[in-house]
């Protein structure tokens, strides 16, 4: 591997400028005249707009203009759209509702905006926002998907009768029936997946920029995706043709999914700069994020699990429900639908599935992709479903699993996943051995005797990365193409850069891209820079998002790396005289194998670039471009085991210990991935424990929109984790990757839910299991539990 | 946050001059509240009168066993004071476990008393230790200064110079925090003073921090954990929010008094 190549502990490059304060955010670009934004937002969950007088506004101090909705609607600004189309199954297409980027009649959730303040200051803009007087006639709001679908319920869209958005399913719903009638055990659970905010530790910014003189927009956001950012405002919201419109996406803090989303605000930033004349910011603040950053997750789904005598299963059956919130985000209709139902399987071999989602408007934020984007839905449906099963049937959950898992592979589903690799059991036995499983009842018995209550569950996951073959998504509805962009520019001295089409907003790739080429051409990372974010600076990419950065963005490095090696060992071959197969690259330097002649890195480059001696009919240069387009999802799998503590005079839970064993494929950097694994494991434990948006029902308003009532995990919330891997390297790409950003975020939420009903002998829990769900649940607890 | 105007008062006089001259404005100490509240444009005081730099006011100090709390006095300082811990470790353990670091070294334990935050943990260490709340002006007695939520017996631009308590013969606290905020969602300070047990309640009750005199006359009786662990309040009287409901905080109250005496012995 060498130093600094595939596989090693390499510190992160970019940590330097992130730990020294030195990173460069969106809110810290300061340009000629710029002026700030702050935006009149709804106060109620559901209201007709009838009139909007901001006279008083414009007057006050450092106030440059007050604009509304129906301005930007007169100069022909177009609706947010969600971009993937889903069928339902009568063959209608999904129904969605118009969301414009300043509410017009309608505001539909709080925080709705409907207005934007421009002012000198940030302070003054929030002033005048304050003095803009929107008359509303409040209409009934609702909240839960539940109850959206009832009769009688506040139409939200008109689009979009009795709420709903669309009802579709996947797999064969005669055969799963089949499978329940003549199963000799049926485990019938109703899960609930509990609505997130995803909190990035960097709020939402834009910066617009308009240039007059060139009739030129220039974006600066906080987006995981500049270049679908861009696409998407000029092809759909008619800011401005890409040509005229530059989207830089700079240092980003986080995302976690829900900066993958065009926003209105980048719209509005931008057109109010052409309309006022000058460069507009705004940034959101920490009440505004919960208010306006799109949510996570919020499904309620019923399940049947059928058994055949033997315990295998034969047949799965599930109905969704999820809520969407008050408009359809720009993914917000694959995350139910393809990134969920074709999970279904799991880790088992099941003959029959059928998966039935019903998708729903409701007075709240928009609910999209947040870290796992529905393969934490389907593993906690199923691990949770498992984990009852094994407590019903009377045996061990290991032994269950086992019996169920997938052990041939290539491995088609009936739920349209085909899986590449895997070996479930190798990370099961790691997991349960990590853990001491056996060693439990001693341990469940000295907490007895201290009167706490423990209890162990694990879950077996998989997920989709490395999303996705473009043909294939393009037929289930994508609007876009998923494959990723690379370019890799030596220059003529051989330091290199890498134009690249992902986008790092905490991932590392400055440090891991640049391995990669460091391994292949045997220069120090230091001589490799890593370009992303800018569209005048990188060609059209598709960004980071769904772990596909390794797998996908990688691999189209790895294809720029093929020719820019080839067009290196001709030059080279022409300069020693040489057969151009005999070639190697070693070490930063290029060599006769078998020979002692060589040529040092930078001379390729120089020759190259100087063009005095290239083999006759070569053009000068050194420098390739690539597309990958994957072939497949790449297919992470793994094992997670949770044990824990709860004191049953409190109901507060401790967790003991929590093992993760997983299978990413082959591992550029393990620093970096113990890192996402950590950082996943905490979302993962922060949505079993401690996070929920909670909304009031009758109003709409959001409870939980500080930290004072939205609980995030903090350290002391959480043990040492105990890793491990057990790699099955992935056949669908050129390094064998499968990616292992969202893994952590997904395996655990059912390990720990499986380990804290464990403990309390109850199946009747929801997320998160706080102190006092907990409690509650021990007042009226009594169930059988089964053998360990 | 609105405009506002800052004054430094480097006296308890120059501070109660400069709030008399500005009807307008604030006493400001940590800021962890107030600050807060005027980010959030909930509170919008024309002065804010700093009081963290008026020396009278800062520090612990311990002779026999009076102390006195200087109401500037930052969290963080008492969590530290060896003096303090020597008499009373319980009020210590109770800094200790307010907020986070920024906080603990920040807010101070007047701001926290005058704002009277009905989860906020020194109301029930100052009830408890039936401590004397000295003011520019005069001396309240803790049971006659808390009045109710974020009410309190001071009188308009009255300041809170010190904390006043003769250090108890055993004290303890045992606070079950909200897993968001971290204040007390229901936090108990129970001390065995001169006058007989006290044991207060904070975090819980629907009108601020209360006492509990059944279990205070239990432990009159016998200072042991057994005395408070079968006495009930009625959660009629308790608040009920997203984390915890009136019954779950009156199961805490008893577990918390519990483990609140064990923590004395
Ligand atoms: C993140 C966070 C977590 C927290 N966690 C906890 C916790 O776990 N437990 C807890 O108890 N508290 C907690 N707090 C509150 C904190 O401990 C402060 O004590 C509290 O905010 C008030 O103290 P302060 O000195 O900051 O007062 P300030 O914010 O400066 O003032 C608060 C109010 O008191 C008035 N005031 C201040 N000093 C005086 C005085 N000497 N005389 C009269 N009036 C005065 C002010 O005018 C204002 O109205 C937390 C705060 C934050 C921000």
């Amino acid at each position: 591997m060498g130093m600094e190549g595939i596989g090693a502990r390499v510190a992160r490059k970019e940590d330097k400028r992130f730990l020294t304060g030195k990173g460069r955010y969106t809110d810290d670009m300061v340009v000629p005249g710029m002026k700030f934004a702050y935006f009149v937002r709804s106060p109620h969950a559901h209201a007709r707009i009838t009139g909007i007088d901001a006279e008083a506004a414009k007057a006050m101090p450092g106030v440059i203009d007050v604009l509304d909705g129906r301005q930007l609607q007169a100069d022909g600004i177009g609706n947010l759209i969600c971009g993937w189309m889903i069928h339902s199954k009568d063959g209608s297409p999904m129904k969605m509702g118009a969301w414009r980027p300043l509410a017009v009649d309608t505001v539909r959730y709080v925080g709705d905006a409907v207005a934007i303040v421009v002012a000198d200051s940030a302070a003054e803009a929030r002033d005048a926002a304050e003095a803009v007087i929107v008359d509303y006639d409040e209409l009934p709001a609702v909240t839960t998907s539940i109850a959206a679908l009832q009769d009688g319920a506040p139409q939200i869209h008109p689009e979009a009768p009795g709420n709903l958005i669309f009802d579709w399913q996947i797999g064969d719903g005669a055969a799963t029936d089949a499978a329940i009638a003549a199963a000799a055990h049926v485990t019938e659970i109703e899960i609930h997946n509990n609505r997130l905010s995803p909190n990035p530790m960097e709020p939402r910014a834009t910066l617009g920029i308009y240039d007059s003189a060139e009739d030129h927009f220039t974006c600066y956001t906080t987006s995981q995706n500049p270049h679908v950012a861009r696409l998407v405002m000029s092809a759909f919201y008619n800011v401005a043709p890409e040509n005229k419109l530059r989207v830089i996406a700079p240092d980003v803090g986080g995302g976690f999914g829900s900066k993958i989303y065009i926003y209105p605000e980048e719209i509005v930033c931008l057109w109010a700069s052409k309309k006022t004349g000058v460069p507009v910011k705004w940034t959101s603040d920490r009440t505004e994020a919960f208010l306006t950053d799109a949510h996570g997750r919020d499904h309620v789904s019923k399940v049947k699990m059928a058994f055949d005598k033997d315990h295998r299963i034969i047949g799965l059956k599930v109905d969704t429900i999820a809520n969407l919130g008050a408009y359809m985000s720009l993914f917000s209709s694959a995350v139910p639908t393809y990134l969920y139902a074709t999970l279904l399987s799991g880790q088992y071999a099941i003959p029959a599935i059928h998966a039935n989602v019903r998708t729903v408007y409701t007075n709240t934020v928009p609910v999209d992709a947040y870290r796992g984007a529905g393969r934490p839905e389907a593993t906690y449906l199923l691990e949770r479903t498992m984990e009852t099963a094994a407590r019903e049937l009377g045996i061990s959950p290991a032994e269950l699993r086992r019996k169920n898992f997938i052990r041939s592979f290539p491995y088609q589903t009936p739920v349209i996943m085909n899986y590449d690799a895997g070996d479930y059991e190798a990370s099961l036995s790691a997991a349960m051995q990590a853990a001491d499983w056996d060693g439990f009842p001693a341990r469940r018995a000295q907490s007895e005797a201290r009167g706490k209550k423990r209890g162990i569950g694990m879950s077996c996951y998989i997920e989709a990365c490395g999303i996705a073959p473009s043909q294939a998504v393009g037929s289930l509805g994508a609007g876009v193409g998923l494959w990723e962009s690379a370019e890799v520019r030596v220059n003529a001295v051989g330091t290199i850069e890498v134009l690249t089409g992902s986008h790092s907003h905490g991932q590392g790739h400055e440090t891991t891209f640049a391995q990669l080429v460091a391994d292949r051409l045997g220069v120090p990372i230091s001589s490799v820079n890593i370009v992303h974010g800018d569209t005048d600076k990188v060609q059209m990419g598709m960004g980071t998002y769904g772990s596909r950065s390794g797998a996908v963005g990688m691999s189209a490095i790895v294809k720029a790396l093929d020719k820019v090696e080839m067009k290196a060992k001709k030059i080279a071959a022409h300069l020693m005289e040489a057969d151009e197969s005999d070639i190697v690259i070693e070490n930063g330097e290029l060599k006769v194998a078998g020979t002692d002649k060589v040529l040092p890195w930078f001379q390729v480059a120089l020759a190259a670039y100087t063009a005095h001696n290239l083999p006759a009919g070569m053009e000068p240069g050194l420098k390739e471009s690539a597309f990958y387009d994957p072939s497949n999802f790449t297919f992470p799998a793994g094992c997670y085991i949770a044990e824990v503590e709860v004191d049953p005079e409190t109901g507060k839970t401790e967790i003991i210990q929590f093992v993760a064993a997983d299978d990413f494929g082959n591992i550029i950097n393990p620093l970096i991935v113990e890192g996402q694994v950590h950082g996943g494991l905490a979302q993962g434990i922060g949505q079993a424990l401690l996070e929920e948006v909670r909304y009031d029902e009758a109003t709409g308003q959001i409870l939980t929109a500080s930290y004072m009532d939205y609980a995030m995990p903090r350290a002391d919330d959480l043990p040492s984790f105990t890793l491990s891997h057990q790699n099955t390297p992935c056949p669908g790409n050129p390094l064998g990757i499968k990616g292992c950003g969202e893994a952590g975020a997904i395996g655990s939420p059912p390990a720990l839910m499986n380990a804290i009903t464990d403990a309390i002998g109850t199946n009747d829990l929801t997320m998160p299991a706080t102190p006092l769900k907990v409690w509650s649940a021990l007042q009226g607890a009594a169930m059988p539990m089964a053998a360990e | 946050m609105y405009a506002t105007s800052y004054h430094r008062a480097s006296s308890v006089g120059e501070a109660v001059n400069l709030r008399a001259s500005h009807d307008e404005g604030r006493y400001v100490s940590g800021g962890m509240t107030l600050i807060a509240t005027m980010k959030q444009r909930l509170a919008a005081p024309s002065d804010l009168i700093d009081l963290r730099h008026i020396a009278d006011m800062k520090g612990v100090s311990v002779e026999g066993r009076s102390v006195r709390i200087g109401a500037a006095t930052p969290h963080a300082d008492v969590a530290a004071s060896a003096a303090l811990r020597a008499v009373c470790p319980a009020i210590c353990q109770l800094a200790g476990m307010i907020g986070d670091p920024h906080v603990r070294n920040m807010g101070t334990i007047g701001g926290s008393v005058a704002n009277n935050d009905p989860a906020a943990d020194y109301p029930s260490a100052v009830l408890a230790l039936n401590a004397t709340v000295v003011t520019d002006r005069r001396e309240i007695a803790a049971d006659d200064f808390f009045l109710g939520m974020f009410d309190t017996a001071l009188e308009e631009a009255e300041m809170i110079t010190a904390i006043r308590f003769e250090a108890p013969e055993k004290a303890g606290y045992a606070k079950f925090p909200n897993p968001a905020s971290r204040y007390a969602i229901t936090g108990v300070f129970v001390a065995k003073t001169a006058d007989g047990a006290r044991v207060a309640v904070t975090g819980a009750g629907s009108s601020g921090v209360f006492r509990v005199a059944e279990m205070e006359a239990a432990l009159s009786a016998a200072w042991s954990p057994e005395s408070v662990a079968g006495v009930s309040v009625d959660p009629a009287m308790l608040m009920s929010d997203l984390h915890a409901t009136a019954e779950y905080r009156a199961n805490l109250v008893r577990v918390m008094a519990k483990r609140a005496v064990l923590a004395s012995l």
